[in-house]
């Protein structure tokens, strides 16, 4: 059952989260019965294998999912108001070329690096990105709507060609992590990188909500949201910097993750509507539920295998968008 | 005063020719001024410095005594509210929710409305008659609601001043007669109004001053039947003009009739449109 007002709704949202991060700590190849969960979990609780399983190897995984997961949907909100373009999502704009370049580099010289150090090529290679396109798009003036989504798509394409040749020169070995990380993953999530990720992704996500009624306004048009008194062209910038250091943030933490940033937020929007200041936070809290059950997913449908979290998003979230796309059709025509 | 215009000139990137031309003029508060003038004569043009859009490349345009580009955008919307030419709202949001947009000047970007913005909604709403509309969906209004829901988000802003880029574009009569009613009732209650309009009857009817533009300057200006005379409304709109009172005793807009001759002036506007007219 779905809550129809939106309070409700951020509620259920809320508890959603905290059942998702709680399954995802309870599965995974070693079977945990939900009591030994709780018993890990709670403070004072009996050392065991299994408490060393769930704080030790699953809970940083699952925060970091959930934490990237809410990254990627508020970024994929942020970049459908900016662009006023529902197929906005958050890379788009080359974020994810740029992280994709910078961690398969990293990867393909060959030396025995940590995640962190691949997790910081990849945030260097998405900061490159994000200021080749905004520098290009900001060349009049003012940020030009319009130049941002193609500048975006050149760039991306322009980076996603480096990627192919750093992969076709390198050993097969690099090639195949390489192209792991590209399909995303938090196999490697640690409380450091974590940190980073919150640091990060915690205020962006507050400083989207706080800009929620100027966001509303440029629905309208950005002329119109002048009128109400929005400072287009601040906001405008603001938001593409948000969204860009939200997405940088969860694809050095988790590799490139689809479909969040651009399911999520319709999904919320169809089923609660289009005003960011409940927008914002029920996409931060619908994206991390995604991820963590995605993430989850990811480690047991292949045990003991485990599946590019970015594949079980997609074969995951697509489905359940298209049942919800027919459904909100459905009701607005009806 | 509330509206200085001096000397202003403004030209489009990559425009042939300049939108505006060494535009002076004075709008006075309290008064319901009507910009009016041919289709690319500079109308929106104006109106954008008058609202500090675009900053004049010569001269200047100021609100209030100060220079409009200066104003901070949030403060100028509480004092100037605008129904714009904008795409119809896609959005789907109630009509009650899209005129709450209008108190977004007051308040914090997050925050929720406080009662006494509630209050000037519910005002704003019952002003513009759409109090029964309120839960529609704006994506299913008509032309002549969207353009009432638009005033009403502009009343809602509580603003001193209205700016109207063609607020009856596109409507009937009666809408059309609606909206400059609610901007004459604005102005009667103190507040001041700038309208765009093709309606010249409906700007003689309900405008204390006109401004007629031609080719990007200011061809007359002044009380209607002043600006209303046929030499001129001939020469700017390019088409023989006759201007006839109505011969009302309460009512006293002008008509402006085109005649059906064009005069024979080959290749100029209209003139194959006047040959094809007369059999």
């Amino acid at each position: 059952m779905l809550a129809r007002s939106r309070s409700a709704g951020l509620l259920t949202l809320l508890a959603l989260l905290v059942g998702s991060i709680l399954i995802g700590l309870a599965i995974g190849p070693a079977e945990i019965a939900p009591s030994q969960v709780w018993e890990a979990i709670r403070p004072g609780g009996a050392a065991s294998p299994e408490r060393d399983i769930v704080l030790v190897v699953r809970l940083p995984r699952v925060i970091a999912a959930a934490l990237a997961g809410g990254a990627l949907a508020v970024s994929g909100v942020l970049f459908q108001a900016l662009l006023r373009n529902p197929l906005a999502e958050p890379y788009l704009l080359g974020v994810s070329s740029g992280a994709a370049l910078g961690a398969v580099v990293v990867l393909s010289l060959g030396f025995a690096v940590g995640p962190a150090v691949v997790g910081l090529a990849a945030l260097g290679g998405a900061l490159l990105a994000i200021a080749t396109v905004f520098r290009v798009a900001y060349s009049t003036g003012r940020l030009d709507t319009r130049v941002l989504i193609l500048a975006g798509v050149v760039v991306a394409s322009f980076f996603g060609a480096g990627v192919m040749l750093v992969l076709t020169l390198s050993e097969g070995r690099t090639t195949r992590s390489a192209l792991l990380w590209t399909m995303g993953s938090f196999g490697h999530a640690s409380w450091g990188m974590i940190a980073a990720l919150a640091a990060y992704a915690l205020p962006a996500a507050v400083a989207a909500f706080a800009l929620s009624r100027h966001l509303n306004a440029l629905a309208l048009g950005e002329e119109s949201a002048a009128h109400l008194g929005t400072e287009v062209e601040r906001i405008k910038w603001v938001s593409y910097l948000i969204a860009s250091l939200l997405a940088a943030a969860a694809v050095s933490v988790g590799g490139v993750i689809g479909f969040v940033g651009l399911v999520v937020p319709h999904a919320v929007r169809l089923l609660w509507g289009v005003d960011h200041r409940f927008l914002v936070p029920m996409s931060f809290l619908a994206g991390g539920t995604l991820l963590a059950l995605a993430d989850a997913l990811a480690r047991t449908v292949a045990r003991p295998l485990e599946v590019p979290v970015g594949v079980v998003t997609a074969l995951l979230g697509v489905p359940f968008f298209i049942v919800l796309l027919r459904r909100g059709y459905a009701r607005s025509s009806g | 005063m509330s509206f200085q215009v001096r000397n202003a000139s403004f030209h489009y990137p990559r425009a042939d020719h300049p939108a505006v031309r060494g535009i002076s003029l004075d709008i006075p508060s309290g008064c319901h001024a009507a910009i009016v003038g041919p289709n690319g004569a500079g109308k929106t043009t104006l109106a954008r410095l008058l609202l500090g859009l675009i900053r004049p490349e010569r001269g200047s345009a100021t609100f209030a005594g100060r220079p409009a580009t200066a104003w901070p955008r949030r403060e100028i919307a509480r004092r100037i509210g605008v129904v714009a030419q904008e795409a119809p709202p896609s959005l789907p949001i109630s009509v009650r929710e899209y005129v709450e947009m209008g108190r977004n000047p007051y308040v914090r970007a997050w925050a929720p409305l406080r009662s006494e913005d509630r209050r000037h909604v519910m005002s704003a709403l019952r002003r513009a008659d759409l109090e029964p509309l309120e839960e529609r969906s704006v994506t299913e209004l008509s032309g002549g609601e969207v353009q009432r829901a638009k005033l009403a988000r502009a009343f809602a802003q509580a603003p001193e001043t209205l700016v109207l880029d063609e607020p009856t574009a596109h409507l009937d009569i009666a809408h059309e007669m609606a909206i400059f009613r609610l901007v004459r009732e604005f102005v009667d209650a103190g507040g001041s109004a700038v309208t765009i309009t093709h309606s010249l009857h409906l700007a003689s009817r309900f405008a204390d001053l006109l401004f007629l533009l031609d080719d990007g300057v200011l061809a007359a200006s002044g009380a209607p039947p002043e600006v209303l005379r046929p030499e001129i409304l001939s020469r700017v709109f390019g088409w023989p003009l006759e201007v006839v009172a109505l011969g009302h005793p309460e009512i006293a807009g002008l008509h402006i009739v085109p005649l059906d001759s064009h005069g024979g002036r080959e290749g100029e506007p209209g003139a194959e449109a006047a040959k094809g007219g007369s059999p």
